[in-house]
């Protein structure tokens, strides 16, 4: 589709002429060689460094075979996948064409109309752009940064290339190197020296289109003594017929410093999505992940915490829900690199309709590591007799002086538990429901509270139906 | 029309047969004691009446106001008023016992895609809380998890004062509990007894006679293998209590036979008789 720019030039004649990043427009077509990365970069006009570092990540992700430990990848057609598409173009959906279901969903959870649209792919109007303008205002006081990667290596280029793939290198594996080869958007947190962030970051604009790309590159960097809690995402269905999602989340946390990272992800059930976090956490710091995984075909994620300093904390708390013909493979992965570690790792599972949940998980403890603790629980509740749950948990200590400990319960919702939930006069489904909600409390109290909220309706419409 | 009526009713658990043919007219205003040996079939009778999915009902009906009871869903029944007191409540993890309480409440109260709201609840809840002598913070825990036996019972009498139901099942709610427990409970539940002003029947299923001193039974029934064996007045309890189940074992044979030719039994100058 051309489209005439204000100048009254066509673009398509013009594209590598013209530098308003805004109102770039892009020849999309499917499939991904050198072509498409030079022109995503160009179009962005990156730094040359950031051109070399796509092309070479670009090579590693053609290299590299899929891998074959986990889940199924081989449907994934990556020459069938637009790489990257304009902003105008990712705009084209009528709300009409929005199926039903989605609409339903969207009204049972009580999401806003302007934000219906946006989730839904058929509008972008930002309510809350006023809100976040304030806000901006206030951390920039600070010297705060909070700002969509490409804006940030525009703005802040020296800061984004000392981090950069740092923590997550392009040949850490075939998706992370497919992301750095063709990130764009995602969102850049510079927290400086003894800073506290005091309300979390995004979640009073979470309809914010930059950060819910397909391939979106997160980096967000602690200094000494900082905190600051960053949450992505909202329990709405992210309605896409994109097939893939592959993000990159980076994270360096600085002596004393404290992140927390919350994601509430309800991708339609249609994608596959294939998620790359890691943090390093340095002397005392804490890293807390907080990773609740809903909708998708697949998600294979596994926030990680390195800690490579003494006294670095961890801690990695996730749920996740598989319904009919979706499989969750989530976990984590501790790595205590430096003596007086600790990290605490939590997961929940639930399947039911022939669902597949699970936990996949590393401790994995250097030699010299003293005086280490880890204790990881996964905890998977079955709601039927078609549903799977599978727990793959791998240690591999190399210090004596450590203290491990590792639970994993598979239950099932108990006769018993239905029966004096009934007996009280609750119908069967809320006693289920409450059951469930029960299962999760560990994880959806340390959410903020209107994703608490929205997290227990969800599971509550997931849950519609399950008993007679 | 009895306000809960259960003829003949024959019941299994897997292959085994606990109940065999039990008979029992209950009304509101009423107290029911149930006693008898382990494993004669009163835990049985007490969650079949519920609706204990884990029991198949072989023969036999209950009337619940004159409808069929075992028609009925397990919260049906609670909500039409109808309420058990555990032997061995379950624990729910990650539900606190104050949000599982306004669901049950809003239930009962019959209120439907609302809770009930929380000012109202909150008092309500404040007010059994005092009148049972339960510490608050109780219910701000998960329901029964790591609670001492003696808390859980005190929680389903205090369950039983939210719901205000129309006929309860005390399944051995008095058993574990040391004797200051067994009266606080006792109290409660006559308090529940006298603010319902004869709406409120009760089946006290007990092992021992201890619970009877302190709630008064309008009859006694004694239970042995699956059936009513014996049933009578308070004295009944006492006479248990000196003789022993094994002591009315005994005597079951020539109690049935005087039962037979005169319609009743004397025993120490008081009357009890043998109804089925």
């Amino acid at each position: 589709m051309a489209v005439t720019n204000q100048l009254g030039i066509d673009p398509d004649k013009y594209k590598w002429g013209f530098h308003d990043p805004e109102k770039y427009v892009y020849k999309s077509r499917k499939g991904l060689d050198r072509e498409i990365v030079e022109m995503i970069s160009s179009m962005k006009d990156e730094p040359e460094w950031m051109r070399a570092y796509r092309l070479h990540s670009l090579e590693h992700f053609q290299q590299r075979p899929l891998p074959t430990w986990g889940a199924n990848l081989a449907q994934i057609d990556f020459n069938d996948i637009y790489y990257y598409l304009k902003p105008t173009e990712k705009k084209q959906r009528s709300w009409d064409e929005v199926p039903e279901n989605i609409k339903n969903t969207f009204e049972k959870l009580g999401i806003p109309e302007a934000e219906r649209k946006f989730l839904a792919g058929a509008g972008a109007q930002y309510e809350s752009e006023s809100v976040y303008h304030n806000l901006k205002e206030e951390w920039e006081k600070l010297g705060v940064i909070f700002l969509d990667t490409d804006s940030a290596l525009r703005e802040h280029p020296d800061i984004v290339r000392e981090y950069f793939g740092t923590v997550v290198p392009p040949e850490d594996n075939k998706l992370a190197s497919l992301n750095s080869a063709v990130w764009s958007g995602g969102s850049f947190v510079y927290v400086p020296e003894g800073v506290h962030v005091d309300i979390p970051l995004q979640a009073y604009f979470r309809i914010n289109a930059q950060n819910m790309g397909q391939f979106e590159r997160t980096l967000i960097i602690c200094e000494p003594g900082s905190y600051v809690h960053y949450v992505e995402g909202c329990t709405a269905p992210i309605y896409t017929t994109d097939s893939l999602h592959s993000a990159v989340v980076e994270i360096i946390v600085k002596e004393g410093a404290r992140c927390r990272y919350t994601t509430i992800q309800n991708w339609s059930t249609n994608t596959y999505n294939l998620v790359t976090k890691r943090a390093v956490a340095y002397r005392d710091a804490t890293m807390e992940w907080v990773d609740g995984n809903l909708g998708s075909k697949l998600t294979m994620k596994y926030p990680s915490v390195f800690m490579v300093e003494p006294g670095a904390k961890a801690e990695i708390l996730s749920v996740a829900f598989a319904g009919r013909g979706q499989h969750q493979d989530p976990g984590g992965k501790v790595i205590h690199a430096a003596p007086h570690t600790q990290s605490v790792v939590v997961s929940k599972s639930i399947a039911k309709d022939g669902g597949r949940a699970g936990y996949r998980g590393l401790v994995k403890i250097y030699p010299g590591a003293k005086g280490s603790k880890s204790a990881v629980r996964c905890d998977a509740l079955i709601l039927d007799d078609r549903s799977r749950s599978d727990t793959y948990p791998t240690m591999e200590i190399d210090e004596q002086d450590v203290s491990i400990t590792h639970e994993a319960t598979v239950s099932k919702v108990s006769d018993e538990q239905l029966f004096y939930l009934m007996s009280r006069g609750i119908k069967g489904d809320e006693a289920m429901n409450m059951i469930v909600r029960g299962f999760v409390e560990p994880i959806v109290k340390e959410l903020p509270l209107e994703y608490a909220v929205e997290l227990n309706r969800l599971i509550a419409l997931e849950m519609e139906g399950s008993v007679g | 029309m009895a306000d809960l009526e259960i003829r003949d009713l024959t019941v299994q658990v897997e292959e085994k047969v606990i109940l065999k043919g039990a008979n029992l007219t209950l009304n509101k205003g009423e107290v029911h004691a149930l006693m008898g040996p382990n494993g004669s079939g009163k835990s049985t009778l007490a969650n079949v009446l519920m609706g204990n999915p884990t029991y198949q009902v072989v023969k036999g009906e209950v009337l619940y106001k004159g409808q069929d009871l075992l028609a009925m869903s397990p919260d049906e029944r609670a909500r039409r008023g109808l309420f058990i007191a555990f032997q061995y409540p379950v624990s729910i993890p990650g539900v606190t016992m104050s949000s599982f309480l306004r669901t049950a409440v809003s239930a009962r109260r019959g209120f439907d895609k609302e809770l009930m709201p929380v000012g109202e609840f909150q008092k309500l809840l404040k007010q059994k809380l005092d009148e049972l002598r339960i510490e608050p913070a109780i219910v701000s825990r998960y329901v029964n998890e790591g609670f001492s036996g003696g808390e859980k019972k005190r929680l389903e009498i205090l369950q039983m004062a939210m719901l205000e139901p129309e006929i309860a099942i005390m399944d051995e709610t008095d058993s574990g509990l040391d004797i200051d427990s067994v009266k606080v409970v006792a109290d409660g539940v006559n308090r529940m007894l006298a603010q319902a002003k004869g709406n409120l029947g009760i089946l006290l299923i007990t092992h021992y006679s201890r619970i009877l001193h302190f709630i008064k039974p309008s009859y006694v029934h004694v239970m042995f293998d699956g059936r009513f064996v014996v049933s009578g007045g308070p004295d009944l309890a006492e006479e248990l209590e000196q003789s022993g189940y094994e002591g009315i074992k005994a005597q079951f044979e020539v109690i049935a036979a005087e039962v037979q030719a005169e319609g009743a039994v004397r025993r120490a100058g008081k009357v009890f008789w043998v109804a089925h």
